[in-house]
């Protein structure tokens, strides 16, 4: 056991990071790249293209993906190491995690060779950026009860129905869809899965203001909006098995370093070095330095799970739903950490104003981010029932819909 | 034992959350909050005309001399609706510490004002980020006038008299009031978390402001202590609500075929808020005795009422918004209204960590 690079990795690290010398400056110190969080202004998405692309070109652009897409046909670990080297240097945000991170593995998974050819490599080159159109506003946590309807019409679908929190949706060119298309079996068994474009027509999407103050997400309403046959994924029916396939590696991606906002431990000592109240300088406070303990301990096991999870990659072993641990530890931690950064500063704590928030007001940030981490891509409550049910394989909860036909379903007031 | 309020304490307690449905529901909160006003002039003057502002003060000084256990149930009722009225810094903060170390003059010029609304007092004490009062003030009080700047004051610009807290020649602290109508400070907005409680820098170039009785140190940590009982049934308040909301929307939400609430992962979790809620109220009501009673257990159940409270109100707030799912990470939906008071709430009047060292200090005297 031990941390070091191979000889390879340590060729592959030189060679990633003499790259991204010669095309990226790196980081100063403190410095870090901004999140995904709010900037989904035009000029940055054009920079992020535009990064990507060069990326692409030199071969960087998706380590693990296959040669025939444009990829590396590298390891995960290399993947890791690539990761790593990149967030050295000052690089625009990644907006194209839903396509690279999710639909692309789906793709992958499940789509044919014709589907792959054309939607990966453009994908993979950020020419295209993709959505996820999962939820509704009756369907979250129990996405299997969604009710957006496709109906088969000659070569077409017309799909009629609301999706809801598609973040992105206003920039992007492409969408994952689940949508029903018989209502009249068990609600797992009447579902597909599409591509769809989002240009097309009865296709349209209304940004959704979040409680941080920014709208990254959107409101996505269909209205006989056509989907060409050809661009459904795996057979009519079979959406759920796509959908979890999609989910799995949704919640592996933000599970691993996509909690965005507000910094680390580090940053927490940095600031409770900085400031006094009446008791003296605060790091010097037995339970701020017991609060700051827990965070590192619960990071760096988390570092270190994800270590595990890396090795049985790298020994051609499929991670489980272990995965869903990483979120689920991190989004809680995120909440907890920055009501502690704001507590740290008093009443300061309590302002945004660049005149006087330290850290340019990231805790602050990250204090309204973090209750979104907490739901999105599955809420703590229910990774804690994957945790419990798929990982610890304890009996399920007695299940009142799983047998009904969807149209039977209890729905309260929401019907 | 009669560990209770009375029934003409309800009542007016009933009153109190009647007139502030009526007058400040949430919409009326958000036009607050999503404006640049300072704060809700016509539910200012409502409760001022109702004897809000002057519960505690004795009608010798034209209050409306109810006492404390009136005003802690009328700061639970502001506390519940998040009224966007600077109702704690000018009602338990500057008029307590008039009534605690105002001059007889001072007490016969400034309570009348404060008790009729038409002045609003605010506590500055905070230099830059660190203690919520500063450990050593750098805004200085030579020859009755006020040189520096504090910052953030919380409904500083809202203000018209100030409770700032200074350091005299010889470097001692000392609270002094200084009137910002007469002879004014610049005042600066600053950002707020919770924009319906407007935070501003107060800068001083000379300002004229006359001390208040006796030692500064020891008159602040008395002032703390009556205040912090205050804040946790405002606290208590929003954490009641909080918790009422989570359980309505638990009941109507359908997930898998089934209400929400019926998942015993959200039983456990509402029943968890109760517990914290319900311990806080006790707590809060042994605080409203205290400060009622002038009690020497004061401090401690200071203590108890702000800690229980200000965990209950942080809890309830994060997880109400949590039960909310995705409705309740949007700026339309009610959540982070409550989750931005309850934050700023806890900073106002010092950390938890800051309340829970004073309390094991104190058992420690005790003992
Ligand atoms: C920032 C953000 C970005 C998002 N981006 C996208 C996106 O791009 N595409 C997309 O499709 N969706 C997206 N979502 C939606 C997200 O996946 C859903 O919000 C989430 O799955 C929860 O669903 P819901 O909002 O319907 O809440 P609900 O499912 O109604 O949940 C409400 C509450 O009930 C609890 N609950 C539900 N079922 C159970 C149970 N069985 N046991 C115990 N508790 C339960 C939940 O934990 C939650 O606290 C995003 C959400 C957020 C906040």
């Amino acid at each position: 056991m031990d941390f070091d690079d191979t000889r390879e990795e340590a060729a592959f690290r030189a060679e990633a990071r003499s790259w991204l010398e010669a095309n990226a400056s790196p980081l100063e110190p403190g410095e870090t790249n901004p999140g995904l969080g709010e900037s989904d202004d035009p000029d940055t998405i054009r920079a992020a293209q535009a990064w990507q692309a060069k990326k692409a070109d030199a071969g960087w652009a998706c380590i693990t993906w296959p040669e025939a897409y444009g990829g590396r046909g590298g390891s995960p670990i290399q993947s890791v190491i690539w990761g790593q080297e990149e967030g050295k240097f000052r690089v625009p945000p990644n907006v194209f995690g839903i396509g690279l991170g999710m639909a692309g593995p789906t793709l992958m998974a499940h789509g044919s060779d014709v589907q792959q050819q054309r939607w990966l490599p453009k994908m993979l080159r950020g020419e295209e950026i993709w959505c996820q159109l999962f939820s509704e506003p009756a369907a979250g946590s129990d996405l299997a009860g969604l009710r957006t309807r496709a109906e088969r019409d000659g070569d077409d679908w017309v799909v009629n129905g609301q999706k809801i929190w598609t973040s992105g949706a206003h920039y992007c060119k492409w969408g994952i869809l689940v949508a029903r298309t018989d209502p009249n079996v068990p609600k797992h068994a009447g579902l597909s899965y599409f591509v769809v474009d989002m240009e097309s027509t009865g296709v349209e999407a209304r940004q959704i203001r979040q409680i941080s103050g920014g709208a990254n997400f959107n409101e996505v309403f269909f209205t006989d909006a056509r989907i060409p046959d050809a661009n459904r994924i795996s057979e009519v029916g079979n959406g759920w098995a796509v959908a979890i396939t999609t989910l799995m590696n949704e919640r592996a991606s933000i599970g691993s370093g996509g909690i965005g906002g507000g910094g680390g431990v580090k940053d927490l000592i940095a600031l409770a070095r900085e400031v006094r109240d009446e008791r003296g300088p605060l790091l010097e406070n037995a339970g701020i330095r017991e609060r700051i303990a827990d965070y590192y301990v619960r990071t760096k096991g988390l570092q270190f799970t994800s270590y595990r999870t890396l090795t049985a990659l790298s020994r051609g072993q499929t991670p489980g739903p272990e995965g869903s641990i990483g979120k689920l530890v991190a989004a809680k931690m995120r909440q907890d950490m920055a009501s502690l950064a704001l507590e740290l500063q008093g009443l300061a704590g309590g302002t945004l104003d660049p005149s006087l928030a330290v850290q340019d007001a990231a805790w602050q940030e990250a204090y309204l981010w973090a209750p979104g981490m907490r739901i999105a891509g599955g809420t703590d409550e229910i990774l804690r029932n994957i945790i419990a049910e798929r990982v610890l394989r304890l009996p399920p909860e007695p299940r009142v819909d799983k047998e009904l036909a969807f149209r039977d379903v209890p729905t309260g007031s929401q019907g | 034992m009669n560990f209770d309020f009375d029934e003409d304490q309800r009542l007016l307690q009933k009153t109190a959350r009647d007139f502030l449905e009526q007058r400040a529901p949430l919409s009326r909160v958000r036009e607050i909050f999503e404006s640049d006003a300072l704060l809700d002039a016509d539910l200012w003057s409502g409760v001022a005309e109702m004897g809000w502002t002057g519960a505690a003060i004795p009608e010798s000084h034209g209050g409306a001399g109810f006492g404390y256990l009136e005003l802690a149930l009328l700061a639970e009722e502001t506390g519940r609706a998040l009224a966007p009225i600077p109702f704690g810094s000018s009602v338990y903060l500057v008029t307590e510490a008039l009534r605690l170390a105002g001059s007889d003059e001072q007490q016969r010029r400034w309570l009348p004002e404060l008790a009729a609304g038409r002045r609003i007092g605010a506590f500055a004490a905070a230099e830059g980020p660190g203690g919520h009062v500063a450990a050593e003030p750098g805004v200085e009080w030579r020859d009755g006038a006020l040189h520096g700047a504090k910052e953030p004051v919380l409904d500083g610009a809202a203000a018209n008299l100030a409770l700032v807290l200074a350091r005299d020649p010889s470097g001692g602290r000392v609270l002094v009031l200084a009137d910002l109508q007469a002879n004014g400070a610049k005042n600066e907005p600053l950002e707020s978390l919770d924009p319906s409680r407007p935070l501003a820098r107060l800068v001083f170039e000379g300002t004229r402001a006359e001390r208040l009785q006796g030692d500064g140190a020891a008159l602040l940590a008395r002032l703390e202590d009556r205040a912090a009982i205050l804040f946790a049934f405002e606290q208590l308040g929003g954490a009641q609500r909080c918790l009422e909301e989570a359980i309505a929307f638990a009941r109507s939400r359908y997930a898998f075929g089934r209400p929400i609430a019926s998942f015993q992962a959200v039983k456990h979790q509402l029943a968890d808020l109760y517990t914290a809620v319900e311990l806080a109220r006790s707590n809060c009501y042994y605080g409203a005795w205290a400060l009622h009673a002038q009690s020497d257990e004061l401090p401690a159940a200071a203590c108890l009422a702000r800690i229980s409270a200000t965990e209950a109100f942080e809890a309830c707030s994060q997880e109400s918004l949590h039960l909310h799912g995705g409705v309740g990470f949007t700026w339309e939906y009610d959540c982070h209204l409550f989750l931005r008071r309850s934050k700023l709430l806890s900073l106002a009047l010092g950390s938890t960590g800051r309340w829970k060292d004073r309390l094991v200090a104190l058992l420690d005297e005790a003992a």
